[in-house]
């Protein structure tokens, strides 16, 4: 299988704080969903954004294997410009590959119905929408771009249990039918069990351990992650 | 509150509007020749033929108040959309990208803010001299902090937002997001700022043209005409009453718009 992302010893600090990311090194391979497990300020986002590049990397390599990796957000209300409508947030990514105006309405109007919605939510405006129809925006964005893979950062925290379970299976779906690959971001180990193949667990800015979902659940190395794990079976 | 909110809004937006029409209407057609002189009709109190009465100089009230208003009007319009534009986009860059260029940019709106915003234009108006022109660019100056001020502290909560950083894998330039992402949901905030600035730069006019600094003789202006009805306030009073009105109404008229605006209309 073709890998798709390798990280190999990136650490990243911030001024106010040293080693937020304390060197870190993994591989996604193509069509793989990886989870990504950790308490709150453990550095998640922070791997998040230093692979999306909208940080800088102190030391370490980054090496990106497909084009324009993308991110769906924790935050549904916040992701999306909340002075434009669905059909523009959707259709600026094709105006800044200079896609031309009727291929470009067609092809937003296609990836609306491939998420879920309606082309009549096109014309709409974030705040018309719920958290649940709003991350299926945020899938869109993605997907329009052509992206093979995706970093989902905490995508269902914010959703009722209901729509948690819609999302996870439209991203599953899509994920089969494009082969995408997903970094998912988590503290929820119900959902990543559902979702993901591998899983990294995340503590204090460095990856403790990592192994398949069964092998991690099933029998954890670490004592953190057994902590984790620990701490849902109450 | 919100309707009451609404009502403001709306008359404040009709008599701006009225004036805004006047000031049309006297671009075109006044009653008399504003600037004409007739020795036999000094100081007649209202009448059917001078509704506002005339002046010491038999000069048409009716007709001066007209083009002061037009004056006043032109005054605040430029003042504003200098200050305005200058400001947003210092108060733009400055807070997206942050650093030393922001560093420098408020530590001297921190400067311009500290003096009494008159005692600034009289300082600026003593080394560019007196005049129309120079007292529009003065008030625009001093109008600039406020805006930069407000423009930035929108922008530095917009820039830390999802959609931004969404955008910005989307590939769309710092430029692009600046003024097609970002800038549309800073407008409510934007057009208080305008009104309570329409505001200002009206009452500012009217004050430098009170102490002779900006607009000159015989150019009719609201404060000029205030100025100069002082000494007939007791023997005349319709001099100093009629172009006070246009003054009062005119920052009313915008003070209720910037009232209205500033809660009610975003949502």
């Amino acid at each position: 299988m073709k890998t798709i992302l390798e990280v190999s010893h990136v650490s990243v600090s911030y001024k106010e704080k040293k080693n937020v990311l304390k060197d870190i090194s993994f591989m996604i391979k193509e069509g793989e969903i990886v989870g990504l497990v950790g308490e709150s300020g453990c550095g998640k986002s922070t791997l998040s954004k230093a692979i999306l590049g909208l940080l800088d990397i102190e030391e370490g390599e980054m090496i990106h294997h497909t084009k324009n990796p993308q991110m769906v957000f924790q935050d549904p209300f916040s992701s999306l410009n909340p002075r434009k409508k669905i059909g523009w947030i959707l259709e600026e990514p094709l105006r800044i590959q200079k896609v031309p105006k009727q291929e470009r309405k067609q092809r937003v109007e296609e990836m609306i119905v491939k998420v879920g919605l309606t082309p009549s939510h096109l014309e709409r405006y974030p705040k018309e929408l719920s958290g649940g129809q709003r991350q299926r925006v945020s899938i869109a964005i993605s997907l329009i771009q052509g992206s093979k893979f995706i970093i989902a950062d905490e995508p269902v925290s914010a959703l009722d249990v209901t729509i948690q379970k819609q999302i996870m299976e439209l991203m599953i779906r899509l994920q089969e039918e494009n082969q995408l690959s997903y970094l998912f971001i988590s503290h929820d180990l119900n959902v990543i069990y559902q979702m993901c193949d591998r899983v990294l667990v995340m503590k204090a800015g460095q990856i403790v351990e990592e192994g398949d979902v069964e092998e991690i659940f099933n029998s954890p190395k670490h004592e953190y992650t057994r902590l984790l794990l620990d701490s849902i079976m109450e | 509150m919100r309707q009451k909110q609404k009502n403001q809004l709306v008359i404040g937006m009709g008599i701006a509007l009225f004036l805004f029409l006047l000031f049309l209407l006297s671009i075109f057609y006044t009653p008399f020749d504003p600037d004409m002189m007739n020795a036999k009709e000094k100081l007649v109190a209202p009448s059917f033929q001078h509704i506002f009465g005339t002046d010491q100089f038999g000069r048409d009230i009716c007709s001066r108040v007209l083009k002061g208003l037009g004056t006043t009007f032109i005054i605040a319009l430029s003042t504003v959309s200098i200050g305005a534009i200058v400001g947003v986009v210092l108060g733009a860059v400055t807070g997206y990208f942050g650093g030393w260029m922001d560093e420098i940019c408020m530590r001297i709106n921190d400067v311009i803010i500290a003096f009494p915003n008159i005692l600034l234009v009289l300082i600026f108006i003593s080394v560019l001299g007196v005049g129309q022109n120079n007292m529009i660019l003065a008030l625009s100056i001093v109008f600039i902090p406020s805006f930069s001020r407000m423009t930035r502290s929108e922008f530095l909560t917009h820039r830390d937002m999802d959609y931004v950083k969404s955008a910005r894998l989307m590939g769309v330039s710092h430029f692009r997001i600046l003024f097609v992402h970002i800038l549309p949901n800073t407008v409510p905030t934007i057009l208080s700022m305008l009104a309570i600035g329409f505001n200002n730069a009206i009452l500012a006019e009217a004050g430098m043209s009170y102490l002779g600094l900006g607009v000159q003789p015989p150019t009719p202006s609201l404060g000029r005409m205030l100025a100069e009805s002082q000494i007939y306030l007791a023997t005349a009073p319709w001099i100093a009453i009629f172009p006070g009105m246009a003054i009062v109404l005119l920052a009313l008229s915008f003070s209720m718009i910037s009232e209205g605006l500033s809660k009610g209309g975003r949502s």
